[in-house]
């Protein structure tokens, strides 16, 4: 039974993710296949039975993230994960384990930046809010990954990890060494049947039913949830952000495309330009204060996003109607559909910047 | 000689030996607001009853699905999972892989697994996970007041059926032990029946002999109990045990479907 | 004397019962019956007569775990019931 592999390699995304979640003890993975998320799951189905873990091959998404989160209730670390359709399934379930207060880690390997919307907002029913990270490279994806399961099991909350087609396909160094995390409490959460017949036995449910107890009370218990994920909101936030203090224009990505947009950023002040790059880690919470922060009065904003616009939405909330901001981004997509396109392209990136740069004096 | 009426309203007096409590070993009380006549209390009784012969409480996990017996869940006295509608199937397997040897079950409606869940108990089944699941079978959607389900029988009166089942609108009832016990990965498939204390004491056998498959590890076993919903069959509550009989059980007989050695 | 005798006897807590009337066809010796009056839910409720057997019949099919069941050490005279 091979054990983890540590150290640097070179590795493709997906490989990498994997890898990284059995360092963070990830036991159960359920999934199914869909491009671009599908190696993924290849990964865990070859590896966790390696380290003592379970791969299940779901008949569904649906099933799948039902299956993970069994596994959660009993204090196991899981996971699960799809492309931007398949999370659509799967949407129910996230919502009302996310009242459940399951830790769970949720993998999109999205088709683009289209889903944005779909991570931040969630597209379940009712108040619910997941912690959602957005790796920029592999050597990020390893440490967001770690993270993740983390900030999943601290919060008692589900955690998204976003990745793409670039991501999942690209191999590059990693360093696949467990991240040093402070002791988490005891998971007197979780079920494992030794409370059966003793008066005290749990229910974990998304309603706040307890034992003994006729009806629920469903005002205290989303109130109380929604205190939770305010107090996440104030302390999870975190952003990347480069020569900010005096830049005329502030250049905003994430992910994958933020690579594209950084490399521009640096190239352009180069060149003596003044402009800034800010990079959102977490896209919920976003990181609204520092990003309004890091912006001049007298600055312009230019978010790049491959979509039709969803994370301007939050730039604009961010910075509250003080500053202007432009889109140079869009929709962009070859002909495979699966989330590349023209626009993750250096030139493309940099024209697009300079052309809503000030003409220089 | 008329029968003299004796008073019941405490404990007799002359020596005895209770035979009978009120409540299961494993059931915190009994304050539950289904409807007079239901079956499925009765059912509960029996799964109960099963787990505690067993000696198994502080093994078992039950994953609820979500229908009228979701209401009981306060008053069981095991470690439950509350699952989504059609979902318990699929959460009973992620808890049974990472507990292998605890003694998982699902409790589910004819709507909640027959409907929304059709395809996580087949598939269950199909991959031989060792899970127990418990079909209540009432032939209707209790809970949103009565309304046709895949195992609604023909000619059944229901709130979206008010002239009765017909094939040509809505098709035929799935027998969904007999699909379940065609499958390799099942290991033990039963139907048993609440309405009348016999049906009630297989109906506990029945549980018990699944149980004792998973635990003895030779893979999924299904318990099938039809349960009268008198206020769904729009019957008084005295006719339910007769109406069950007469029309559920044709369609559903009872008995052991599969059982391995 | 009638030389009859029950063999058993039930209490039954008549506050939690819905009135359904299970337990009266369940009965074999056919000694419960549903009262002509009402009681604290406003339903009529099952009383006891002479005969039982303490079989455990109507515990098993009672929706609302009303009955708790005895069997006599030695069976009880009609007359001497309570």
């Amino acid at each position: 039974m091979s054990g983890y592999a540590q150290g640097r390699r070179l590795a493709e995304g997906s490989e990498a993710m994997a890898e990284a979640a059995l360092l963070a003890g990830c036991r159960f993975f359920a999934g199914y296949p869909m491009t671009p998320f599908t190696e993924l799951l290849e990964q865990f189905a070859r590896r966790l039975p390696e380290v003592g873990g379970t791969c299940i091959n779901a008949e569904s998404e649906i099933e799948a993230v039902g299956m993970a989160w069994g596994a959660a209730a009993t204090g196991a670390r899981a996971a699960t994960g799809s492309t931007g359709q398949g999370l659509a399934l799967m949407q129910e379930s996230l919502s009302e384990l996310t009242r459940a207060e399951l830790p769970l880690v949720l993998f999109n390997m999205a088709r683009g930046q289209g889903d944005y919307f779909q991570a931040t907002r969630g597209g379940g029913h009712g108040d619910y809010r997941h912690i959602v990270l957005a790796p920029m490279d592999g050597r990020e994806a390893v440490e967001l990954t770690q993270g993740a399961f983390d900030l999943a099991e601290r919060w008692r909350n589900p955690v998204l990890v976003y990745g793409d087609y670039l991501l999942a396909h690209t191999a590059e160094a990693v360093d696949l060494v467990p991240l040093d995390l402070p002791a988490l409490p005891p998971r007197e959460w979780a079920v494992d049947g030794s409370l059966g017949g003793s008066g005290r036995a749990r229910n974990v449910n998304p309603l706040g039913m307890r034992k003994g107890q006729k009806g629920i009370d469903p005002e205290r218990f989303w109130k109380r949830l929604q205190a939770k994920h305010d107090a996440i909101q104030a302390a999870e936030a975190r952003h990347v952000a480069e020569q900010t203090r005096d830049a005329d224009l502030l250049v905003v990505a994430f992910g994958s495309l933020a690579r594209f947009a950084r490399h521009a950023v640096r190239r352009l002040r180069a060149e003596g330009r003044r402009v800034g790059f800010f990079r959102p880690v977490t896209l919920w919470p976003f990181p609204a204060e520092a990003l309004a922060r890091c912006c001049r009065d007298d600055a312009r904003v230019a978010v790049l996003e491959q979509n039709a616009g969803q994370m301007i939405d939050d730039v604009r909330l961010a910075v509250a109607g003080r500053v202007p901001v432009v889109s140079i981004g869009g929709i962009s997509s070859d002909e495979a559909a699966f989330g590349i396109g023209p626009i993750y392209d250096p030139e493309e990136v940099h024209s697009r910047v300079a052309s809503v740069l000030e003409p220089s004096p | 000689m008329s029968r003299p009426v004796i008073r019941s309203d405490r404990p007799p007096r002359a020596p005895a030996r209770k035979t009978g409590t009120f409540l299961p070993a494993l059931q915190l009380g009994a304050d539950h607001d289904l409807c007079p006549g239901c079956g499925e209390p009765l059912a509960l009784r029996s799964l109960l009853e099963a787990i505690d012969d067993l000696g198994a409480a502080e093994r078992t996990i039950g994953v609820v699905g979500i229908g009228c017996y979701t209401a009981l869940t306060p008053l069981i006295d095991l470690d439950l999972i509350q699952a989504l509608h059609g979902r318990a199937p699929s959460v009973a397997t992620g808890a049974k892989r990472m507990l292998p040897d605890a003694l998982l079950f699902t409790l589910q409606g004819d709507g909640d697994m027959l409907n929304e869940g059709l395809q996580e108990v087949i598939h269950t089944a199909a991959r031989g996970e060792a899970i127990t699941c418990v079909l209540l079978n009432n032939g209707v959607f209790g809970e949103t007041g009565g309304h046709m389900t895949a195992a609604t029988v023909l000619g059944q009166r229901t709130k979206n059926t008010l002239a009765g089942r017909d094939a040509a609108q809505h098709g035929y009832p799935i027998r969904i032990a007999d699909m379940l016990a065609g499958l390799e990965g099942s290991a033990y498939v039963a139907r048993a029946s609440v309405h009348d204390a016999a049906g009630v004491a297989r109906t506990k056998r029945m549980l018990r002999k699944a149980f004792e498959t998973q635990l003895a590890r030779k893979g999924f076993s299904f318990v099938e109990i039809l349960t009268m919903c008198p206020t769904g069959w729009f019957v008084p509550t005295a006719d339910g045990p007769g109406y069950l009989d007469e029309v559920l059980q044709p369609v559903y007989p009872m008995g052991e479907l599969k059982a391995s050695e | 004397m009638s030389g009859l005798a029950s063999r058993g006897s039930v209490h039954i807590d008549s506050e939690r019962c819905k009135g359904c009337a299970l337990c009266i066809p369940a009965c074999p010796p056919g000694v419960l019956r549903m009262t002509e009056g009402v009681g604290a839910r406003s339903l009529a409720f099952p009383e006891l007569l002479a005969g039982c057997t303490g079989c455990g019949a109507c515990l098993l099919v009672c929706p609302d775990f009303c009955f708790e069941v005895y069997r006599y050490d030695t069976p009880v005279p009609y007359e001497l019931l309570p």
